[in-house]
């Protein structure tokens, strides 16, 4: 506020007191000038009058000479008063105007705004810095769920390409370094409201130091980093950065998964694919040689992920000098054909064209499935401009760094018991990803399961919450009936429970419910909306427990207070579900047979 | 030497004096006092104030403080004359001229301070 006042202050000075000026000279000389009335006395302009005709004549109102008619010597002075006030007008109102205008004022206005803005902000928020591709991908996602953000950038187009868009909420933005602490804390840091910094920058030393402040400035503070080299992230992850994304090894992570076990992979690309997307594919990486375009980060990942498994790798690499590829590389980019002959394309069971340019990539693909149309391919994909073309290139494997780090850091943001349940996961066998795969497609139409997380709590499920404090039970299966057909199973699965620091995978739909227990479920998006009625209301969680429609109202509680003790026992229940689970081992059983 | 400082202080200390010249005088009496001396202690008034806006130090705040009071008297007394002699159209009379003439007083007080806080942040500059 100060900053603005005095900017436009400190400009004005000057045409205001030159204002100021004008018109007291001429307020003054008219009041000198003798003049005659209408009985023809001499006769001189007050204050009051004088000032009265300086103001309606240097506004161009123009009443007329008044009070009386002017002697030659008055009109002689108005007419120097008319051009000199008229003069000063346009100074000042060219002064105001060249003011509004210019690009320190405009900042100093869209930093005030932005203040006020994260002052108002009254919802907990995310600091977002830097808003690239990755950036604005992510923030579009965390938007979308309900979480509010807050934009760093020191690009003014980036930040400008904000009001061109539709977002879901209000998205406040900042032009500025987003390694000066300073803009840190412009941003709310301090503020209680600020749940974390996420650094999205594609610099590793700026996201290292914005990691860094914002430690320092606020120990408890969630910070969540973008790496792209090992170097940097260890760096990050050595002074408590909760949260280092490293695309390249997350990938090559995942690639490891697909190649060894299949379902695995698939069942992570399901729970973790953003609502709507149309049913994933498994895919199957073969093992065997593989041929690897491009020896930077994302090469040496997936080089060093190929050679421990035992894969045969040959590099193709155009600069050899800078990215010191092994011993026995080949020299090209790989988009010609001679240079993938040599690296035996013919005997090679997978392609990775992983360079940095979108369009090498491309070519390096095209090129290797006119040789070897049986080829498995993996291509990398850089700028999201190009994600049109990815897709229609339809590789077996998509390496698009954007979608990696986003899907990433929003489950760790919004779905933290996803990312548990897939480290639980982790430590089955194959057999077992299968089995719920098949579970899970047995409930779906075309599109990839949606995940959500019940929490028992008094906000979120109130009849589940009532019933537990009556000290009747719940049963984790009374959430996941049909809201017209209690027997009728809600398409959905459960997949964890977290009871305080213990988590239960794929818990039992016999289990009781207990306060402050969150579940984490996947289904469709159907069986969520249902299981939020049944939750939030008496009447829905009553008629899945039991069968009958009970009427809630008060006066009728009140007349036929006896019917509310006619609720099964926990026990009935328990025994009717043991006979349904039962039922559904043996089902499974014949499955597995 | 800065001119700006010059002319800031110039117009402070313009304003205390073209105050004074006007309070001077018998409270009462109409003659002593004269419109034009009001006139121009009110735009000099109104000239340091507008110099005084858009400095950021607290001394500065309190100097655009003491201004905008003795813009207030100065303005105030200027329409009470406007309204006494044209608005109720009578003569300019004992009573009404000494209600002027105090709250020219006090604009001169607010001016005074003006002058000695200026004086004060002045001293703490080292020569």
């Amino acid at each position: 506020m100060q900053s603005l006042f005095t900017l436009v202050f400190r400009r004005m000075r000057l045409p205001l007191v030159a204002l100021v000026s004008v018109y007291a000279v001429s307020v003054v000389v008219m009041t000198l000038i003798p003049g005659l009335d209408d009985q023809g006395q001499p006769w001189k302009m007050s204050f009051f009058h004088a000032f009265y005709f300086v103001s309606f004549m240097g506004s161009t109102i123009g009443f007329g000479e008044i009070p009386y008619a002017f002697s030659d010597a008055q009109r002689l002075w108005t007419t120097v008063t008319i051009y000199s006030s008229v003069i000063a007008w346009l100074y000042a109102i060219g002064t105001m105007l060249s003011l509004v205008q210019s690009q320190l004022f405009r900042r100093a206005l869209s930093e005030q705004r932005f203040q006020r803005k994260i002052k108002h902000l009254k919802d907990p928020f995310y600091i977002i810095c830097g808003f690239g591709d990755t950036g604005q991908s992510l923030v579009k996602s965390l938007l979308h769920n309900a979480q509010r953000a807050v934009v760093i950038d020191n690009e003014a187009e980036r930040i400008d390409m904000i009001d061109t868009q539709d977002w879901d909420y209000a998205l406040p933005a900042l032009i500025g370094n987003a390694d000066d602490s300073n803009n840190l804390a412009k941003a709310g840091i301090h503020s209680g409201n600020c749940k974390g910094v996420i650094a999205m920058t594609q610099n590793d030393n700026t996201n290292l130091q914005i990691a860094l402040s914002a430690k320092i400035l606020e120990p408890n503070m969630k910070v969540i980093c973008r790496a792209q080299t090992l170097d940097a992230q260890r760096n990050m992850e050595s002074f408590g950065t909760d949260l280092v994304v490293n695309p390249y090894e997350t990938f090559a992570e995942d690639f490891v998964l697909a190649m060894e076990k299949p379902s695995m992979y698939l069942l992570e690309r399901w729970i973790t694919a953003p609502a709507d997307t149309p049913l994933i594919a498994p895919v199957f990486p073969p093992k065997g040689h593989w041929i690897l375009c491009g020896f930077g980060r994302f090469g040496k990942a997936m080089y060093q992920r190929l050679l421990e498994r035992g894969n045969p790798v040959t590099v193709v690499e155009a600069k050899p000098n800078w990215t010191h590829p092994p011993k026995n590389t080949i020299i090209g980019r790989g988009t010609e054909a001679d240079t993938l002959k040599a690296a035996k394309l013919k005997h090679a069971v997978g392609i990775i064209a992983g360079t940095n340019h979108d369009v090498n990539n491309l070519s390096i693909l095209l090129t290797a499935e006119q040789l070897n149309p049986k080829i498995f391919s993996i291509l990398r994909q850089e700028l999201a401009v190009n994600q049109h073309l990815s897709k229609a290139m339809n590789p077996g494997l998509l390496m698009d760094h954007t979608q990696i780090i986003t899907s990433r850091i929003l489950e760790n943001l919004t779905t933290p018991l996803t990312g548990h349940f897939l480290r639980q996961a982790r430590t089955n066998p194959e057999q077992w990803a299968s089995i719920l795969i098949s579970r899970i497609i047995a409930l779906l139409d075309d599109e990839v399961p949606t995940t959500w997380v019940l929490s028992v709590r008094k906000d979120k499920t109130p009849a589940v919450w009532d019933q537990l404090r009556n000290n009747q039970d719940v049963l984790l299966g009374d959430l996941m009936r049909s809201t017209t057909n209690h027997l009728v199973n809600l398409p959905c699965i459960p997949l964890l429970l977290q009871r305080r620091r213990k988590l239960h995978l794929l818990p039992d739909e016999g289990m009781p419910l207990k306060f402050g227990d969150r579940i984490l479920f996947c289904g469709r998006d159907r069986a969520r909306n249902r299981m939020n009625l049944i939750c939030s209301t008496q009447q829905k969680l009553h008629f899945s427990q039991t069968g009958e429609v009970r009427s809630d109202g008060w006066l009728w509680n009140l007349m036929f207070n006896r019917k509310l003790e006619k609720t099964p026992s926990m026990l009935d229940r328990a025994h009717k579900y043991s006979i349904k689970n039962g039922v559904t081992k043996q089902k499974k059983k014949k499955k597995t047979d | 030497m800065n001119l700006e400082k010059v002319v800031f202080a110039f117009f402070i200390l313009l304003a205390l004096t073209l105050n004074f010249g006007f309070f001077l005088g018998d409270l009462t009496d109409p003659v002593q006092h004269s419109a034009y001396a009001l006139f121009a202690a009110l735009v000099v008034s109104l000239i340091a104030s507008v110099l005084k806006i858009g400095h950021r130090t607290h001394v500065d705040a309190m100097l655009l403080a003491t201004s905008l009071v003795a813009d207030l008297q100065l303005v105030t007394a200027a329409i009470v004359w406007g309204v006494v002699v044209y608005g109720m159209g009578i003569d300019m009379n004992p009573h009404y001229m000494s209600i002027i003439v105090s709250l020219s007083g006090g604009a001169l007080l607010a001016n005074g301070i003006s002058v000695i806080i200026l004086i004060i942040e002045t001293s703490t500059h080292r020569l």
